[in-house]
């Protein structure tokens, strides 16, 4: 069983979508417990960064998501959250990579959104993925290049596109809404 | 490189596709559900549903439509039409909409903008605004272009964006239906001042008016809805055409 992570920050909807497409079965929810036992998590989120993590933490599920040994995913604002901080409400993390969150500088038009490509490095995630494949990004913050870092995105600045540290994996884009290109990198996660 | 974006737009009404569609191979025309699965297979980077007769009693309807296409497509796609409080853009992007496009309501009630993105985020909330060009001036319309406002088309797009706005869908009524072309100045005003992406919308009719409105303006979308639904300009075809004149766009 996939187990999506519910919490305030979100549409879970579309990724529940995308992994029952792939023909998982999945579910939504906050139990620690189904959680624990998931074969995998998927983080997803969409939203600000402050009211996620005080949601998350009065739930002690930023403790269980550290805590995870299953492969976890976490999408968009979920990798955000698995950083050390965010400029966003300085706003301190869950910390599973070593990085900090930033906002795109001021000159830029934000959000970051639409299609955008990747400079992949070494990674079981986007495995297949070649320099041509667009993916879509929307988000106003970034997390800034750190040894972590799976692919690049650049947008003005360089920014983590994808992260990776033990079981946790991460991707700044929506998998969930980056049509054949996407489907295969939710694929190559749920075959992990 | 962030890429422009191409945007077909479907006008729903009762749950179906209007205007009709000449796509040689799809089995029913005014299903959207077959349209939308079309585009994406296109190539198609965003889509956009407006209801364009939605009533109260028509809302269930358009819920139980988003929820079947976020469940048969794979890209972003926003709904307008008819979403006049935070309740109506929550029940659509509840069931699976990116994003709601919002017109008259926030004309009537520029605090809705506000509501819906700090629910949200600004990127969920796309401000649409329907400018007409009268003696010089570009003002607001609202109701589907049957109202006019006093509302100067520039300062709306500036107060949109202060109130959390993430997105401008901008289409010029002098230009929507002709085929001549967007109206490139006021998009080239609008997309050079406002710090979000602006979608330009209304006067496709060539696959060069796409050039010319991502060379000669800060537009980050085109929308278009006719030339795409008759085939004229397939989408393919158009992605080619301008990735050879040296506009970024996404090719399959």
């Amino acid at each position: 069983m996939i187990a999506i992570l519910k919490y305030n920050a979100g549409n879970t909807t579309s990724v529940k979508n995308a992994v029952e497409r792939l023909g998982y079965s999945c579910v939504v929810t906050d139990d620690p417990q189904v959680l624990q036992k998931a074969a995998k998590v998927i983080f997803p989120g969409v939203g600000e960064a402050s009211t996620a993590m005080r949601y998350l933490k009065k739930r002690e599920l930023d403790i269980l998501i550290q805590s995870l040994k299953q492969p976890v995913l976490g999408i968009c604002l979920g990798l955000q959250l698995l950083c050390k901080h965010s400029e966003e409400n300085d706003t301190s993390c869950i910390g599973v990579f070593d990085a900090e969150v930033k906002r795109f500088p001021n000159e830029l038009i934000v959000p970051h959104m639409g299609w955008n490509v990747l400079e992949v490095k070494e990674s079981k995630l986007l495995k297949g993925i070649s320099v041509v494949d667009d993916v879509y990004f929307v988000h106003s913050y970034y997390a800034e290049v750190s040894k972590d870092t799976k692919a690049i995105c650049n947008y003005g600045i360089d920014f983590s596109a994808a992260m990776q540290k033990d079981n946790f994996y991460a991707t700044q884009f929506h998998p969930e809404k980056s049509a054949g290109i996407g489907e295969q990198i939710l694929k190559n996660f749920l075959e992990i | 490189m962030l890429k422009k974006r191409i945007i077909p737009c479907l006008d729903i009404a009762n749950g179906r596709t209007v205007k009709g569609v000449n796509f040689v191979d799809i089995r029913d025309a005014g299903d959207p559900i077959e349209l939308a699965k079309r585009y994406v297979e296109e190539g198609a980077d965003e889509l956009v549903f407006l209801d364009i007769t939605a009533t109260l009693e028509k809302r269930k309807t358009l819920v139980a439509l988003v929820t079947q296409i976020a469940s048969a497509i794979n890209i972003p796609f926003t709904v307008g039409g008819g979403i006049n409080s935070l309740e109506d853009a929550k029940a659509v992007i509840l069931a699976g909409a990116d994003k709601v496009s919002i017109n008259s309501a926030a004309i009537k009630y520029p605090q809705l903008i506000t509501e819906v993105s700090n629910y949200f985020g600004n990127q969920c909330v796309v401000v649409a605004m329907d400018v007409k060009n009268t003696q010089g001036n570009w003002k607001v319309f609202s109701h589907g272009g049957k109202t006019s406002t006093e509302l100067d088309a520039l300062e709306w797009a500036l107060e949109a964006e202060r109130r959390g706005a993430g997105e401008i869908l901008l289409t010029s009524m002098n230009n929507d239906g002709t085929k001549n072309g967007f109206a490139i100045e006021i998009t080239n005003t609008i997309s050079e001042v406002v710090n979000i992406p602006v979608i330009a919308s209304g006067g496709a009719g060539t696959m060069a008016h796409f050039k010319e409105v991502f060379q000669e303006t800060k537009a980050g979308a085109a929308l278009a809805a006719s030339i795409f639904h008759f085939g004229e300009i397939p989408i393919p075809q158009l992605k080619t055409y301008l990735q050879n004149q040296k506009i970024p766009v996404r090719c399959l």
